[in-house]
């Protein structure tokens, strides 16, 4: 067992974990955040996207241990008493069905934004490339990501 | 999956990393960011007992200049490559390709060393530091040694690098503003591996090709350079028919895989029809 370190959403965990404990399994069976889902076993789904250290990263291609001393942000800590702009763009543009991948679009798209808060249509698709719809919303997700950016999401 | 249980230690220097994984013996493997052998592990395709996590090692970390060459540690991520000044300006090559590497999520923890020590054909930027001439620099129990990028990949996931020893940086020189550059990728879904990637160097001299280096990705169990097309491309006139004229011989001595992307003879066509693209865009014709 390893000792670890991790800040979730702005409360710090402190926590002994096996090695091979994948981060998303942490998230999700350690300290209960669920609203990270687990969506493929081949790092190429992206639902599971969340935030470390301010950069998207897959969690189930991140150890917990390799988490250690960072600040994870997951879709649970996105909202502060209203929802997030991308959240609410999101909403607002239909940008989901099923919602199965919708965590991980919306951690990926607020990531996008940070780096290039006015992206062409273009950047977008490129920007989501990591992140599948099984329902192929692509159309309203990419409106989406233009609504948030036209509201000036920069975070 | 989950992986199937190992050790893990995350040294806080180099020294102490090459002890670790020197101990470990042939079960032992380093992790950086873990994109390429994360899956693996889960997959459970890999099952090492000991992890040597350098995750924690920041030396490892960023680009410097070293006069002709650039310097580049070995955790340097993809990301990093990318947006990099010193990269834009004297390797843009190494830039344009890590920008290709699979998604943005990945491209945040998946690091050059990574790339390249993992050995996948099909990985974008061994072919891409292999048509750059760049040396590895390794470090192990007996020392340092720098390993020319001609000699480093010997075989599928297999590289030169001994049990013990970690890729620490790698040594590329610097590209003149004469130098023109491309990677030509080509795959049919989003963040899929290339079928076939080409890295074109191209110098120009007075409307002619004065030099041209190709790599070539997933056209064997290593990535290769097009010698054919380097020895045809050298002297021919900077225009669109020469240089795909060059480009004819891009698969000889190649041994493509035949795989669910395609068959060997597809992707020796894949091979010039991009080869052609890439060196002409290489060239600015």
């Amino acid at each position: 067992m390893t000792h670890i370190t991790v800040t979730v959403d702005g409360v710090k965990y402190v926590d002994q974990v096996e090695p091979r404990l994948l981060l998303v399994h942490y998230l999700r069976e350690v300290i209960g955040k669920t609203g990270t889902p687990i969506g493929c076993d081949t790092s190429n789904c992206g639902a599971c996207t969340v935030l470390m250290d301010g950069q998207s990263v897959k969690s189930c291609s991140v150890l917990a241990v390799q988490a250690d001393g960072s600040d994870v942000t997951t879709i649970e800590g996105l909202a502060n008493g209203e929802l997030h702009p991308v959240q609410r763009a999101f909403h607002e543009e239909h940008a989901l069905q099923c919602g199965y991948c919708t965590p991980g679009m919306i951690m990926a798209t607020t990531d996008l934004l940070r780096d290039n808060p006015h992206p062409t249509e273009e950047e977008i698709r490129d920007g989501l490339e990591g992140n599948l719809c099984r329902c192929t919303g692509y159309e309203n997700i990419v409106r989406a990501v233009k609504r948030a950016a036209e509201a000036g999401v920069t975070q | 999956m989950i992986p199937a249980k190992f050790d893990y230690v995350r040294p806080s220097s180099v020294g102490d990393a090459v002890s670790a994984l020197a101990g470990g013996g042939e079960d032992a493997k380093v992790i950086a960011g873990g994109q390429s052998l994360l899956p693996l592990l889960r997959l459970r395709l890999a099952y090492p007992e000991l992890l040597v996590d350098i995750g924690g090692l920041d030396e490892l970390c960023g680009v410097t200049d070293d006069g002709d060459h650039l310097l580049i540690g070995a955790r340097t991520t993809h990301y990093q490559l990318v947006h990099d000044p010193l990269i834009t300006e004297h390797c843009g090559l190494l830039a344009q390709a890590a920008g290709t590497v699979a998604d943005p999520a990945v491209r945040h923890r998946g690091t050059l060393g990574g790339s390249i020590a993992h050995a996948d054909p099909a990985g974008d930027l061994p072919a891409v530091v292999l048509a750059l001439d760049a040396t590895m620099i390794a470090t192990g129990p007996a020392g340092g040694r720098e390993i020319p990028a001609g000699e480093f990949f010997v075989d599928y996931l297999t590289t030169a690098l001994a049990p013990g020893e970690i890729l620490t940086g790698i040594r590329v020189p610097k590209l003149g503003a004469d130098w023109g550059y491309r990677y030509e990728k080509f795959h049919r879904t989003a963040q899929a591996w290339a079928i076939v990637g080409v890295a074109a160097l191209v110098r120009r001299s007075d409307g002619h090709v004065a030099e041209a280096r190709v790599g070539l990705t997933n056209m064997g169990s290593v990535p290769i350079r097009a010698a054919a097309v380097e020895t045809a491309a050298a002297g021919a006139q900077a225009s669109p028919e020469a240089l795909r004229e060059a480009a004819a011989g891009a698969d000889e001595g190649t041994q493509p895989p035949a795989d669910l992307h395609g068959a060997p003879d597809y992707r020796r066509h894949l091979a010039r029809v991009l080869t052609g693209r890439a060196l002409e865009a290489a060239a600015g014709v």
